[in-house]
C-alpha cells in the first residue's frame, strides 16, 4: 500500500473538516473563545494604572504646601481627593483611594529653608501591591519633578544631581494592551493546537471510531496528516482573524512583515499540534488527555511564556524553565513583530527553537501513531 | 466449507495483568457459516476479536487469517476483512451516506461499483430512507446495521462483529440475523461475538470462552447434548416456588435450578437418579417434564454446577410482618424531556413481598421509570408512592426506606471496598455501633475479607456487583431498587445474585427490578413490559407467555413473547 494515497488523505481530512464544521465547540473553541480573548486581554486586564485616585491631607496649609497641592491635582496619573487623616483613613479602609499623601505642618517652613528637605509622607493600600507600587514610583516623580519646577521659578540651580527621563521604546505610549495581544494569540494557539486535537482524537478512541479506522485499509502517514492539515487550516485561521482584530479595530502596531508572522505562528501550531496529537495518543480518554494538556500546554502558556508576566522578574530556577516552552519562543517573536518589526536576531533562534520542537514532536507522535491498539 | 481462521494455542497477555486475557485458544472457524465467539464479560472475546482483525499483537501460539498473519499481512487483510467494533464505530456527526463514503474512499470502492454497491448495502439494511440523518441520531438498531454496511463495503471474505446485539432491541436484532445469516449462506465466514448465552444456540458453532481459557469449540447442539434427559422442568407446585427452589438446590442430584414462571428449572448432575417428585416434600402435585437443554445450563454444568441456593444475606435479615399491602404506587406517571415523552401514561402497583420487573430494550424508558419510583427524577405528571409517601413531595424521606442499586453499580473505584461499605452506610443514615456491625455483616454475607483493601477498580465485575448489592442493603431496607443489575456478569454470579434476592424476598422485602435478559424476567412474580414510554403489558411472565402461544408458536420465550407483543402493539 502507498505511504499516502490523495484520496484516502482527502476523504479523511474531509470527515475531519465535517466534523470541526459541525461541532458547535470547536467553533467556539476557535473563533468565540479568540474574540472573548481578545475582549478581555484588550479592554478588560489593563495593567497600566491612569487615573488613581489619590487622597491628600494638608495639615500645613502654607502656600507651598496649597503649590504642592495644585501640582499634584494636574497631574493625569491622579485623580486627589482632600480631606484630614481620620476621613482617608476611612476612604482607604472602604477602597474608595488607594492611598494618601501627608503634608506635615511644617511643611511651606521647611521647603523655604534651604538647607533641609521636607518630609512628606505616603499611605498606600499594601493589599494591592502593583497599585502600591506603582503610585510609589509615580509620587518619587511628581516629588522631584515639583522640587525642580520650583527650584525653576526661584532661579536656583537644581540640587539634583541627575534627572532620570524614561521612553518606553516599541511601546512609546506604554499601553499594556500592544504586548498583551501577542501574548492572547499565543493562548489562542495553545488552545487550538493543543488543547482541541487532543480531545478529538481521544473521542476517538472513546467512541470506538479509531478502532473503526485502524481496520481500514489506512497508513500511519495518512491518519497523522488528515489531523494535520483541518486543524493546521483552523489555527492559522483564527490566528488570522485574531492579527487582523488585534491591527485593525484595536490598533496595535504591526512593523514586522506578514510572511515572517505567518512563518513563526506554524511552526509554533505544529509543535502545539504535535504535542495534542502524542498527549491523546496515550491517554485516549479525553478527561485525561484535558487535565495533561491544560498542565503541559496551556497553564504554562498562560503564566510562563512572558505573555503576561515578566519573565525576567521570576525565580532564577523557573526563568530557566521558561527556556524548555515553545510558548516563550513564540511570545518573543510575536511581540518583537508587532512592536519592533522583523528584528532577526530575536526572531532566528526563536524560528530554529520552534521548529526543532515541532520536528520533536511530531516524530514522537510518529512514532506513537500506529496501526494496533497496542502499539 | 473451508476454514476462514485457524487458531492454535493462541495466547495474549497484556502487561499489569496477572492473568493471561487468552490463554492457549486452538479452534477453527469456516466460512459459510455464523461462529459465535461466547462468553461473559472479561472471558476474551474482544481481545480474540481484535487479534484476528491484527489490531493486537499475538503472544505466544498462532493465528491465521484467509492464511496470513494478520500483523505482519495488515495491508492484504485489511482489504479483505470486514470488521465492526463495538458501539459499531461511526461517526455520529456525519450521515449515514458520510459514513458510508468515508469507508468506500478508505477501501478505494468507485465509481460504477461504488454506486451499484451503496445501493446494494442500502436496500439489504433498509436504510435508504435515512441516508441524509447523522448517525448519532439513528436508532440502536439502525446504528448496528449502518455499522455492518460500513463493514461490508469491501466485499470482505472474513466479517467480525465484536457484540453487535448491546444497545439493540430484540426485533432488530432479529433483523440483523436474517442479514448475517443471508451473508455467510453466501460463503461470507462470519464471527459473531455475544455475552448473551442465548444467542449462541442460533449460532452455527460457537467458541465458548471464560476468564480467557477455552471451554468448548463446536456445534451448540453437541454442547448442550450433554446434557440429555438431566433437563427438567419441576411443574404442579404449590405455594412459594421461591422456597421449593431452595430445596430443590440443596438436593445433592441438583446441579442448577432456577424459577422459570410457575415452574422450577432444575439440572441433574451427571449420572444423578432423578428423584421421585413425591419424595421432595413439596407441597401440590409436583411432576417431572423434561425439557430442552439451553446454553445457559450447558455452560454452568461445565463449569460444575451453580451457586447452591443459600443467601447468608438473606439469613442475616429480620423478617418482616407480611400485610399484602401495595408499597409502591404509580398512577398515570409521566416524565416529559421537551417533546419527548419518556415514560408515558404508567401505571402500575407492586405489592410487598413481591419481585416486580420492569423490562424493554435499551432506551425503552425503563430507567426513567426506575428513577421516578424511587425519588431520583421529579414525574412531569402522575402519582408515584412508596410506602405511602408521595415522592413528589418528600423524596427524602422515601429514599431513607429504600435501597437503590444504580446501573453499572455506580461504586468509587478509587476507593477500597471497605471505604465504600463505609461511604454508603454513612449515606443510608448508619453510625456508630449500628454501622460497623452492618459494614461487618455484609463483609461476611458476601465474603469481602481478603479484599477490603483493594480499590473497587480492580475487582472484577462479579464482585463489583456484590458490593454493590451489599452497599444498598446494608440498611436493612424495606424495598430494593435494582437498576439493570446483573449487565455483563456471567451466569453463576447471576445465579447466586438472584438466591440473594429470592431468599430478601422470602424475608418480606420487596423488589423492583429493570432488566433486559429475558430470562431473568422469569424470577419475577409480574412484569411490565416497556415500549417506547408506554407500559404495553402486565402480568406474571406464564401468562405473557401463554398469550402469544400459536400453532406456529406452541410453546414461547420470553423473547419470543415481548416480540410478539410488540408487534401487537404496533398493529393496533
Amino acid at each position: 500500500m502507498k505511504t499516502v494515497s490523495w484520496r484516502r488523505l482527502k476523504a479523511l481530512s474531509l470527515k475531519e473538516s465535517r466534523q470541526i464544521l459541525r461541532d458547535p465547540s470547536s467553533g467556539i473553541v476557535a473563533f468565540v473563545l479568540p474574540m472573548l480573548l481578545l475582549v478581555i486581554f484588550g479592554y478588560g486586564i489593563n495593567l497600566d494604572t491612569d487615573m488613581v485616585r489619590l487622597g491628600l491631607c494638608n495639615q500645613d496649609g502654607g502656600p507651598e504646601s496649597v503649590r504642592f497641592a495644585a501640582h499634584l491635582s494636574g497631574s493625569s496619573y491622579f485623580k486627589v481627593v482632600g480631606g484630614d487623616r481620620p476621613r482617608l483613613d476611612a476612604m482607604l479602609e472602604n477602597g474608595l483611594i488607594r492611598g494618601y499623601v501627608v503634608l506635615p505642618q511644617d511643611f511651606s517652613a521647611l521647603m523655604n529653608h534651604s538647607q533641609t528637605t521636607a518630609p512628606i509622607q505616603l499611605v498606600t493600600d499594601g493589599a494591592e501591591i502593583n497599585t502600591a507600587n506603582f503610585i510609589a514610583n509615580f509620587m518619587k516623580y511628581v516629588w522631584q519633578d515639583w522640587r525642580l519646577s520650583r527650584a525653576r521659578d526661584l532661579g536656583e540651580t537644581a540640587r539634583q544631581g541627575a534627572d532620570m527621563d524614561v521612553r518606553y521604546w516599541f511601546n512609546a505610549a506604554a499601553i499594556s494592551r500592544h504586548y498583551l495581544i501577542p501574548g492572547s494569540i499565543t493562548i489562542i494557539m495553545t488552545v487550538i493546537g493543543a488543547m482541541l486535537t487532543s480531545l478529538v482524537v481521544a473521542r476517538e478512541w472513546e467512541r470506538g471510531t479509531m478502532e473503526a479506522l485502524l481496520a481500514a485499509p489506512v497508513t500511519r502517514a495518512e491518519l497523522l496528516l488528515s489531523k494535520l492539515i483541518p486543524y493546521y487550516v483552523l489555527g492559522m485561521g483564527s490566528m488570522a482573524v485574531v492579527a487582523f482584530c488585534a491591527v485593525y479595530i484595536m490598533g496595535v502596531p504591526f512593523r514586522g512583515s506578514a510572511a515572517v508572522l505567518f512563518l513563526v505562528t506554524s511552526v509554533f501550531l505544529l509543535s502545539m499540534l504535535g504535542i495534542g496529537l502524542l498527549i491523546s495518543s496515550v491517554m485516549r480518554n479525553q478527561f485525561d488527555s484535558a487535565q495533561t494538556t491544560l498542565n503541559v500546554a496551556f497553564l504554562p502558556a498562560v503564566m510562563l511564556s512572558g505573555a503576561f508576566f515578566v519573565i525576567s522578574s521570576m525565580p532564577a530556577p523557573i526563568r530557566a524553565l521558561t527556556y524548555l516552552l515553545p510558548s516563550r519562543y513564540l511570545v518573543s517573536s510575536l511581540q518583537t513583530i508587532f512592536l519592533a518589526g522583523d528584528v532577526w536576531d530575536v526572531l532566528l533562534p526563536d524560528i530554529a527553537f520552534l521548529t526543532g520542537t515541532s520536528v520533536l514532536f511530531l516524530a514522537l507522535t510518529a512514532l506513537k501513531t500506529t496501526r494496533r491498539l497496542d502499539g | 466449507m473451508s476454514a476462514a481462521v485457524v487458531l492454535s494455542r493462541l495466547c495474549k497477555t497484556f502487561s499489569g495483568m496477572k492473568s493471561p486475557a487468552l490463554d492457549g485458544i486452538s479452534a477453527t472457524i469456516r466460512s459459510g457459516i455464523i461462529t459465535g465467539i461466547v462468553g461473559p464479560d472479561g472471558a476474551g472475546k474482544t481481545t480474540l476479536m481484535r487479534l484476528m482483525a491484527g489490531l493486537l499483537r499475538k503472544g505466544a501460539g498462532d493465528v491465521a487469517v484467509l492464511g496470513l498473519d494478520p500483523v505482519d499481512r495488515t495491508d492484504e487483510l485489511r482489504l479483505r476483512v470486514g470488521y465492526m467494533p463495538q458501539k459499531f464505530g461511526l461517526y455520529e456527526d456525519l450521515s449515514v451516506i458520510e459514513n458510508l463514503r468515508l469507508h468506500a474512499d478508505l477501501r478505494g470502492l468507485l465509481g460504477q461499483e461504488r454506486q451499484a454497491t451503496f445501493a446494494r448495502l442500502l436496500s439489504f439494511t433498509d436504510l435508504h430512507r435515512f441516508t441524509d440523518r447523522m448517525a448519532g441520531k439513528l436508532s440502536g438498531g439502525m446504528k448496528q446495521k449502518l455499522g455492518l454496511a460500513c463493514a461490508l463495503l469491501g466485499k470482505p471474505d472474513l466479517l467480525l462483529l465484536d457484540e453487535p446485539s448491546v444497545g439493540v432491541d430484540p426485533i432488530s436484532r432479529r433483523e440483523l440475523w436474517r442479514m448475517v445469516r443471508e451473508l455467510a449462506d453466501g460463503g461470507m465466514a462470519v464471527v459473531w461475538s455475544t455475552a448473551y448465552l442465548e444467542e449462541a444456540e442460533t449460532c452455527d458453532e460457537v467458541i465458548l470462552l471464560h476468564e480467557g481459557a477455552l471451554l468448548f469449540s463446536g456445534r451448540p447442539a453437541d454442547l448442550t447434548g450433554r446434557l440429555a434427559g438431566r433437563c427438567l422442568h419441576l411443574h404442579g407446585v404449590e405455594g412459594r416456588r421461591r422456597k421449593a427452589l431452595n430445596r430443590m438446590l440443596r438436593l445433592p442430584e441438583v446441579a442448577d435450578g432456577a424459577i422459570q414462571g410457575h415452574s422450577l428449572r432444575v439440572i441433574l448432575r451427571e449420572g444423578a437418579i432423578r428423584p421421585a417428585p413425591g419424595d421432595l416434600g413439596l407441597p401440590g402435585a409436583p411432576q417431572w417434564k423434561e425439557v430442552t437443554p439451553r446454553f445457559e445450563d450447558a455452560f454452568i454444568d461445565l463449569l460444575g454446577g451453580g451457586p447452591g441456593g443459600e443467601s447468608v444475606l438473606a439469613a442475616s435479615m429480620p423478617a418482616r410482618q407480611k400485610n399484602g399491602a401495595d408499597l409502591i404506587v404509580a398512577e398515570n406517571l409521566t416524565k416529559m424531556f421537551g417533546d419527548f415523552a419518556a415514560t408515558d401514561q404508567v401505571t402500575f402497583s407492586v405489592h410487598q413481598g413481591e419481585i416486580f420487573g420492569l423490562l424493554g430494550p435499551n432506551g425503552a424508558g425503563k430507567s426513567t421509570t426506575f428513577k421516578m419510583m424511587c425519588g431520583l427524577l421529579k414525574p412531569t405528571s402522575g402519582r408515584a408512592e412508596v410506602m405511602g409517601i408521595d415522592l413528589r413531595k418528600s423524596p427524602a424521606q422515601a429514599r431513607q426506606r429504600l435501597g437503590y442499586m444504580a446501573q453499572k453499580f455506580s461504586l468509587y473505584g478509587k476507593l477500597s471496598v471497605r471505604q465504600n461499605l463505609e461511604f454508603f452506610s454513612g449515606v443510608y443514615g448508619l453510625s456508630g455501633g449500628r454501622q460497623r456491625a452492618a459494614v461487618e455483616g455484609m463483609i461476611e454475607s458476601f465474603h469481602l475479607r481478603p479484599f477490603l483493601q483493594v480499590k473497587t477498580d480492580d475487582l472484577s465485575l462479579g464482585y463489583k456487583q456484590r458490593i454493590a448489592l451489599a452497599c444498598s442493603a446494608m440498611h436493612e431496607p424495606d424495598i430494593l431498587f435494582l437498576d439493570e443489575p446483573t449487565s455483563g456478569v456471567d451466569p453463576l454470579t447471576r445465579r447466586e445474585f438472584w438466591n440473594h434476592i429470592n431468599g430478601v424476598v422470602e424475608k418480606g422485602v420487596t423488589v423492583m427490578v429493570t432488566t433486559h435478559f429475558m430470562d431473568e424476567a422469569e424470577y419475577c412474580d409480574r412484569i411490565g413490559l416497556i415500549h417506547q414510554g408506554r407500559l404495553i403489558a402486565l402480568a406474571p411472565p406464564d401468562d405473557l407467555k401463554k398469550s402469544v402461544a400459536s400453532k406456529e408458536m406452541p410453546d414461547p420465550t420470553m423473547e419470543d413473547a415481548f416480540i410478539e407483543l410488540i408487534l401487537r402493539e404496533g398493529q393496533a
